[in-house]
């Protein structure tokens, strides 16, 4: 097996924090790449062609968790034992939960009128509120290294992410 | 690290042998086999100067079979035993093929995969399929002058597991060496980019006689980086033709037609189609075999208003396919065409009108796929040194298993970068649960009903527990083909199950086999002196890539003790393959695998190592 023992930042050269340097996370992530890839190996023996399936998938899933904010986030938590989405995890402020529900109801409202423009103004009204919560998970975590309230806007944060993806939904089903 | 250059067995041992590499679009109406000759990529013909080989194959009685345009010519005279379009059938089964009514074959509902009913018996579209294959394959051998050493097979990209299986399958069949399925859009990338020395954002927009696929690919730095891809396998030039024959029937006050007539019409309205490419109107001329004369005029406008859904019904998914992306229609620095559907003025007009910019046509829509397939079958084949680009695909459609109530549980999502690996947690639902049935499934809608069912396997012996307590870990790895394959394992006991993701789409081994006996009419004996000469082949490959592995670096990354390891391995194998026992060859082979794998694994750190350290020696040059 590939050394998996370090973590997705030492595998790409990177020091460990939310924010993140994109471009050399995409260069390193593309250097690996050119080494590993099975396209590399397609005439080489079974083992290593077996290893650099691996290492693929291994510098294909790292990459992909580094490069989403919210992934991201929740990685850099993991790496300090706190799984902030455990499903036992699911205590919320009440006022953030009774602003989700009118969200949702406004877009079910949209939805149901077929209201294109309607979408994208919550689109974007969301987008500013999960970019908010981002810019406070950078500083919880770099900086106040606060990991337990970075754990609650995280929480906050899926609930956006899966607000976004319903509108993704409701586009589609609109077209 | 380079790949390295392995000579024929029994040929020069020269390291800088030419290996004969292919690449084959095997398409929904017409397919094409092209090669790198002399660093450039080009269609092989055949003897009579035709570039496209129709994807007609025609059974005969006694089992003769005819393939491409003498099939073609054929194909309203004998429409049961000539089968056009085969790929629409590839790992579907009868209750996805919507159009049932117009088609004139006999199908058998076989489990997984229809089968369709000839004067040579019933055949799976994979055996249709493979006949195909075997004609380019011969093309090729002729054209090159010697066997091949593999070829690269497109798909489209939005070809879900069962299909993609079965073109692997049909590829087998006929005795080819798949070096990889590639996707159609990103072949198309290939040629188009490495032409044209492209950096940016691409849409690669496919319209292909059954299929559509859209994807958008960046590129950087050679390196051709998928980014979304969508599409409908169910959607072509000819639904196109479709709407055309249906428009005849109604104005010819035609109802209910024999498949003779029906095959007649079908090609009339194809050719109608063709004609209105740079015609403001086409013809339709023809004589039934009741005796009665057709004789209309289609006009460009009406074919417009009769086919402006199928253009719209194009322009959904790449709309999806960007928005995945996170990107808009501006961010598009080209768009490229692909297909001999996209030459319809209507569809470049739509295309150009989303993206803002008039589409780029410069390489003929037939053939850039295949040609983008033969440069990247070069490269698997190792022709080339240094310069290689590297495709980074993605997997169509979401990839998941069945939870309680019927509802999927996602375990690889879309577009996920392939090759790629993704392990989930389940549980047992009843006290004393020892069983659990796993069913895998692939599409996006959240109802397992709705979405394709792959297979189903059974986790056996999982010890009595309460309900909840036992932890079965599901890995789900899909390969550098889109393949799939699913391991299930109980955490606590370490019970184990493992599948490659084929019953209920594909074809097991044994069945292969069987095809291959029952199509080459070949004696027992014959099967296992071919099984054989595979083994020496792979064997050969291993032997010269151990020993040149074990030049590059057994000095540095070995002790003496474990180079004397290797080289007895090296030796043992070197005997067996002196001899003709398959076992045997078998047996030094495998042992030789699992003895050089720690190696293998230091070389492959050891290269990771290099490229970060490249990489960073790059940004201090910055």
């Amino acid at each position: 097996m590939p050394d998996f023992n370090c973590n997705h930042f030492e595998l790409f050269g990177l020091s460990p924090g939310f924010a993140i340097d994109a471009e050399a996370l995409e260069r390193a992530y593309r250097s690996i790449q050119s080494e590993v890839h099975p396209d590399r190996f397609a005439h080489a023996g079974e083992a290593e062609q077996r290893l650099s399936m691996q290492w693929t998938a291994r510098v294909n899933e790292a990459y992909s968790t580094l490069r989403r904010p919210f992934e991201r986030a929740r990685y850099l938590l993991e790496l300090q034992g706190i799984h902030a989405l455990d499903p036992n995890n699911t205590k919320m402020p009440a006022d953030f939960l009774m602003q989700q529900m009118e969200w949702r109801e406004a877009l079910a409202e949209t939805r149901a009128a077929r209201d294109f423009a309607g979408l994208q103004r919550m689109e974007k009204d969301m987008r500013i509120v999960a970019d908010n919560l981002q810019g406070q998970l950078a500083a919880l975590l770099d900086e106040q290294r606060d990991y337990v309230q970075a754990a609650e806007v995280l929480r906050k944060y899926r609930f956006m992410e899966k607000l976004l993806a319903e509108i993704d939904a409701a586009y589609e089903e609109i077209e | 690290m380079a790949l390295l250059q392995i000579a024929e067995p029994g040929m020069s041992t020269a390291p800088h042998e030419h290996r004969l590499a292919v690449g084959i679009d095997l398409g929904t109406t017409n397919s094409l086999v092209a090669t790198v000759r002399n660093g450039i990529s080009v269609v092989i013909n055949d003897e009579h100067g035709h570039s496209l080989l129709p994807s007609v194959v025609r059974y005969r009685q006694g089992g003769a079979v005819t393939v491409g345009y003498e099939a073609q010519a054929r194909s309203s005279e004998d429409p049961h035993n000539t089968i056009v379009s085969v790929k629409r059938f590839m790992g579907r089964g009868l209750k996805d093929l919507p159009d049932l009514a117009t088609l004139p074959y006999q199908f058998v509902d076989a489990p997984g995969m229809v089968q369709l009913k000839t004067v040579a018996g019933v055949k799976s579209p994979v055996e249709v399929s493979a006949e195909i294959l075997k004609v380019l394959k011969v093309r090729a051998e002729a054209s090159l002058g010697g066997d091949l050493t593999g070829a690269v097979i497109t798909v489209p990209a939005y070809f879900d597991d069962a299909q993609r299986q079965a073109t692997k399958d049909a590829a087998k069949l006929a005795g080819l060496n798949v070096l990889r399925l590639l996707n159609e859009p990103t072949a198309a990338a290939i040629a188009y980019g490495l032409d044209n020395a492209a950096e940016g954002v691409y849409a690669v927009f496919d319209l292909g006689g059954g299929t559509f696929d859209i994807s958008i690919l960046k590129l950087t730095c050679g390196v051709f980086e998928v980014l979304a891809t969508n599409g409908d396998s169910a959607l072509g030039g000819d639904d196109f033709d479709h709407r055309i024959y249906c428009w005849i029937l109604e104005q010819a006050g035609l109802s209910v037609l024999g498949d003779h007539d029906k095959r007649l019409l079908l090609g009339k309205a194809r050719e109608a189609k063709e004609m209105l490419t740079d015609q403001p109107e086409a013809g339709v001329t023809g004589v039934l075999s009741t005796g009665q004369l057709v004789d209309l005029k289609l006009s460009g406008q009406d074919f417009h208003k009769m086919t402006e859904s199928l253009v719209n019904k194009t322009l959904l998914p790449t709309r999806k396919a960007l928005r995945d992306a996170g990107l808009t229609p501006e961010d598009v620095k080209g768009v490229v065409m692909v297909g001999g559907s996209t030459r319809m003025p209507r569809i470049q007009a739509a295309v150009g009108e989303f993206f803002g910019q008039a589409p780029l046509t410069n390489l003929d829509p037939d053939k850039v796929v295949a040609l983008g397939a033969a440069m990247q079958a070069n490269v698997l084949a190792g022709n080339r040194e240094g310069d290689d680009w590297l495709l980074l695909d993605v997997v169509p459609l979401s990839l998941g298993i069945e939870t309680m109530g019927g509802l999927t549980e996602k375990i690889i999502p879309r577009n996920a970068t392939i090759p790629t690996a993704r392990a989930q947690e389940f549980t047992t639902f009843k006290d004393g649960q020892t069983a659990m049935a796993i069913h895998v499934v692939q599409g996006e809608r959240e109802l397992v009903g709705e979405c394709r069912s792959l297979a189903r396997f059974e986790l056996r012996g999982i010890p009595p527990m309460v309900a909840g307590a036992a932890r079965i870990r599901v890995t789900f790895q899909v390969d550098a083909d889109g393949l799939l394959s699913v391991a299930a394992r109980e955490m606590g006991s370490g019970v184990e199950a493992h599948i490659e993701v084929k019953p209920s789409y594909g074809l097991s081994d044994d069945e292969i086999a069987r095809m291959l006996r029952d199509s080459y009419d070949h004696a027992r004996s014959d099967v296992e002196a071919r099984q054989l000469a595979e083994l020496k082949v792979d064997g050969q490959r291993l032997i010269e890539a151990t020993e040149a592995a074990l030049a590059e670096d057994g000095e540095t990354l070995l002790d003496a003790s474990e180079r004397t390891a290797i080289a007895a391995l090296l030796d043992a194998m070197k005997q067996a393959m002196q001899g003709d026992d398959a076992q045997s060859v078998k047996r030094a082979s495998d042992a030789l695998n699992q003895g050089t794998g720690e190696f293998a694994a230091r070389r492959m750190d050891a290269s990771v190592k290099r490229a970060l350290k490249g990489h960073k020696l790059e940004e201090l040059d910055l």
